[in-house]
């Protein structure tokens, strides 16, 4: 009778390779930072982002195979009794849709740019906490402000094509096919929401001068959960056009 | 390990309401969902017994409620599946086990999230009052079911439950599920990242792993489930066709046209299969946990155990369609089904074998929570056996709506996951509350619950062999159904019996909180780090320090050291090797 695990373990700061080690406390300069355990909580964070859209992920993946199976099912016609394919393809306001696609790539872009501003500025942080170091006041420029602008401009963007939609007569319960384009773009608007408050906050601490790496973990995070948002936004435009 | 209490970056908050009400402190939510739990069984109880009153005695006047009608029926049976599956079975194992023992055992001083942790706990409180509420209102509760099968779900004007008692039912539901996937994204990043140094992946006891491996079955799963109750709502009140066909109610022809009641089946059971690995997991891990200590004998096969885990979560997530084999799907897709659904005989077999490999020729120490585990394993088995049955389609169409599915689910998904809340309860009340809860209420509790439910559920198969049709509130019409009246009246006796001996539990429960014999630290001599702390565990788990991890989670007799077991945080010299 031998007891369960008493050879050594091959890897021992826990975990099977690909995750990061646990209970290491941080501060080997990685990542510079102010408080010791900053670069664990960053780690943490985008662990739990990744984790957070996963349920997400699945959400969306279930509305789409909702779809898919949907479009191939015949519905009953009562007046002759047989079975029909009831399934109206939804033009989609193709310019509007296109124009907010842009605007959201390039609020994607944006974004990168405050992340990668917020860390080279905790990165830097330690430098300037020297005294008699100076690195002189450089200007940023708001790319966080800018992000959030372009992301309620898509929102605004989006209003517009359910507008265009319904001009054509397409409301959300004329048609299965009309119910889901709603769905589908609304679900996105509505993770969009939470992303545009998540920048709001982060936009609020960066006013009220909390320290640069509570900021950091914020924005970084908020910015993968947003490029996130994109490329959903892309598969979704790219569902509805091309398995219409 | 001794603990003193320093000054840590965690300072224990101060005032009530921060300390116990709008806690971040994992135990507390840990105790919190809980007590949840335990009100939410009492009132599922309760539900249980007014249904069994009503099955043999349909004319009784029942005080304050009155004779219950046919439809209360079905509202009593809706309610108390939704309270117990989703308030119970899935709430104490996991968000109260879970949360209290997951970081202690992983040696952390915190969940990763602590304010999602309360958020969680405060959103699946306010699920509960939703859900109740829905009594209440105009019509009462909903009539589909726990399974809230489309259309009599969809339609508003389907029966009087189905007002806004069903919108209440589905956000009640819905909001379950956000809480739960809160709780399940903080359970992953905190076993992934706040492990203690030494604490590999597998040294981790089994409780933990199982609670990892539910919670990412919860990830998966719940979002399904939202976007279906997304989708039903969106078809009750704002005149979609997801669900709706075009269909007659009362001799009027309803709005909605060309929906698959399909797809909310499909839907709800790629959520609702997992589901029953959520609720049931837990207590296998915390089985394998106690099989290994009372029998003061490592797990047998610790990492089979592990591996057979992650192998029914897998499978469960590909067999739902042995739900629907009654919706005339195709033979091929219900063959494949039927395939799949055997095979997590393999892995539920290996963790049984593994079990009673554990047990054999062990010195074993029938305590309390022993008992229980030991409950849980003849519980699993006699209910999982019925399960190869149910899952071929020749089997499953004749016996599918009858009592004999009443009692397959109840004695596995039921009774066994309660099995392993008691034993969880019992095991662990030492370290939460400081003292210990009486051996001798504890073993007749067990004796009669052990006894009651199986009184209560095994006839249910030969009710079910013989037709008897479940979901139907009365026998008396129908010759063939009205001989096995009294068989049900047995079980309605034998439930009688059972419930109240839940009240020696509670009663035991409650009186040992204040007046228990004051526990040791490790009452128990187990080994995981959970014994190495205070009882109970200070605010910050460790009181300031960071345990290390050097053995196995079930070291016990382990050939010459100088006690029969080795703590996880022992010296790496105390093994023999």
């Amino acid at each position: 009778m031998s007891p369960t695990s008493t050879r050594e373990p091959s890897i021992n700061h826990g975990g099977a390779g690909i995750f990061p080690p646990a209970g290491g406390k941080g501060g080997d300069g990685a990542g510079g930072g102010g408080s010791p355990d900053f670069t664990d909580r960053l780690r943490r964070a985008r662990l739990g982002l990744a984790v957070g859209i996963t349920p997400v992920i699945m959400l969306f993946v279930s509305l789409t195979s909702a779809y898919i199976v949907r479009q191939g099912l015949p519905t009953l016609d009562e007046k002759a009794n047989q079975y029909v394919h009831d399934w109206l393809p939804v033009n989609l306001p193709w310019l509007v849709l296109l124009v907010n696609t842009f605007v959201l790539i390039t609020s994607s872009v944006t974004m990168e740019r405050a992340r990668r501003d917020v860390a080279r500025e905790s990165a830097l942080a330690p430098v300037r906490s020297i005294p008699g170091v100076s690195l002189g006041q450089e200007r940023r420029f708001p790319w966080l402000g800018l992000t959030v602008v372009l992301g309620i401009m898509f929102l605004f963007g989006q209003w517009m094509a359910w507008q265009e939609l319904e001009y054509r007569g397409f409301f959300l319960a004329t048609s299965p096919s009309s119910s889901f384009v709603y769905l589908l773009t609304g679900m996105h608007a509505l993770h969009l929401v939470g992303g545009v408050i998540a920048l709001l906050y982060a936009a609020a601490i960066t006013l009220i001068d909390k320290p640069v790496d509570s900021r950091r973990v914020v924005v970084d995070v908020t910015a993968w959960y947003w490029h996130f948002m994109a490329v959903l936004w892309i598969y979704i435009f790219a569902l509805l056009e091309f398995a219409r | 390990m001794a603990t003193t209490v320093h000054v840590h970056a965690h300072a224990a908050p101060q005032g009530f309401i921060r300390r116990y009400i709008f806690s971040l402190d994992h135990k507390v939510i840990g105790l919190q969902y809980y007590f949840l739990a335990l009100t939410a069984v009492f009132v599922g109880m309760f539900l249980s017994l007014l249904m069994r009153i009503h099955l043999i005695w349909p004319a009784a006047k029942i005080p304050l409620i009155g004779t219950i009608q046919p439809e209360t029926y079905l509202s009593l049976l809706t309610m108390h599946g939704t309270i117990m599956v989703f308030f119970v079975l899935t709430t104490a194992p996991q968000g109260g086990f879970g949360n209290y023992f997951l970081p202690i055992q992983i040696g952390a001083p915190d969940m990763a999230f602590p304010v999602l942790n309360m958020l969680s706990f405060w959103t699946t409180f306010i699920a509960f009052l939703v859900l109740l509420a829905a009594f209440l209102v105009p019509g009462g509760a909903p009539l589909h079911g726990w399974t809230g099968y489309a259309p009599l779900s969809a339609l508003s004007n389907a029966g009087p439950g189905q007002q806004l008692g069903a919108d209440l039912w589905i956000t009640s539901i819905a909001l379950f599920c956000i809480a739960s996937l809160m709780g399940a994204l903080n359970f992953i990043t905190t076993t992934l990242d706040l492990r203690a140094k030494g604490m590999t992946l597998m040294r981790m006891p089994l409780t933990v792993w199982s609670w990892f491996v539910t919670a990412i079955l919860g990830l998966l799963a719940f979002g399904v489930l939202l976007s279906a109750g997304i989708l039903l709502l969106l078809d009750r009140n704002l005149g979609t066709s997801f669900y709706v066909p075009l269909v007659v109610v009362n001799g009027q022809v309803m709005g909605h046209r060309g929906g698959s009641p399909l797809l909310w089946q499909h839907l709800f059971w790629f959520f609702g299969h997992p589901e029953v690995y959520i609720a049931i997991l837990p207590g296998m891990g915390v089985t394998s946990q106690l099989l290994s200590t009372f029998a003061r004998k490592p797990i047998f096969g610790y990492r089979a155990m592990v591996y057979a885990l992650m192998a029914i979560g897998l499978l469960g997530f590909m067999v739902w369609g042995h739900h629907m084999f009654m919706s005339g799907m195709s033979p091929y897709s219900a063959f494949a089904f039927s395939l799949m659904t055997m095979s997590i005989g393999v892995p539920s077999a290996i963790k049984t074998f593994n079990w009673l490999g554990t047990l054999w020729g062990a010195k074993i120490r029938l305590q309390s929570p022993m008992l229980f585990a030991i409950g849980f394993v003849s519980l699993f088995v006699s209910g999982g056996l019925s399960g190869p049955f149910l899952a071929q389609p020749v089997l499953d169409i004749p016996l599918h709506d009858t009592y004999f599915v009443v009692g397959h689910f109840h004695l596995i998904m039921g009774v066994a996951a309660i099995f392993g809340i008691f034993g969880a309860t019992y095991y662990w009340f030492p370290k939460m509350f400081g003292r210990m809860m009486n051996e001798n209420l504890a073993r007749i509790h067990f004796v009669i619950t052990l006894v009651g439910t199986y009184a209560i559920f095994m006839p249910m198969h030969y009710l079910g062999m013989a037709g008897q049709t479940r979901r139907y509130s009365q026998f008396t019409e129908v010759a063939y159904q009205t001989k096995l009246i009294p068989l049900q009246r047995f079980i309605t006796y034998a439930a009688f019996i059972t419930i109240s001996a839940q009240l020696i539990f509670l009663f035991n429960l409650f009186w040992s909180m204040r007046k228990g014999a004051k526990a040791p630290d490790n009452p128990w001599e187990a080994t995981t780090l959970e014994w190495t702390t205070a009882t109970p565990p200070p605010h910050d788990n460790f009181g300031g320090q960071t345990p290390i991890v050097n053995h196995g989670p079930y070291e016990y007799s382990v050939p010459g050291a100088s006690r029969d077991y080795i703590m996880q945080t022992d010296p790496a010299t105390a093994t023999a090797h």
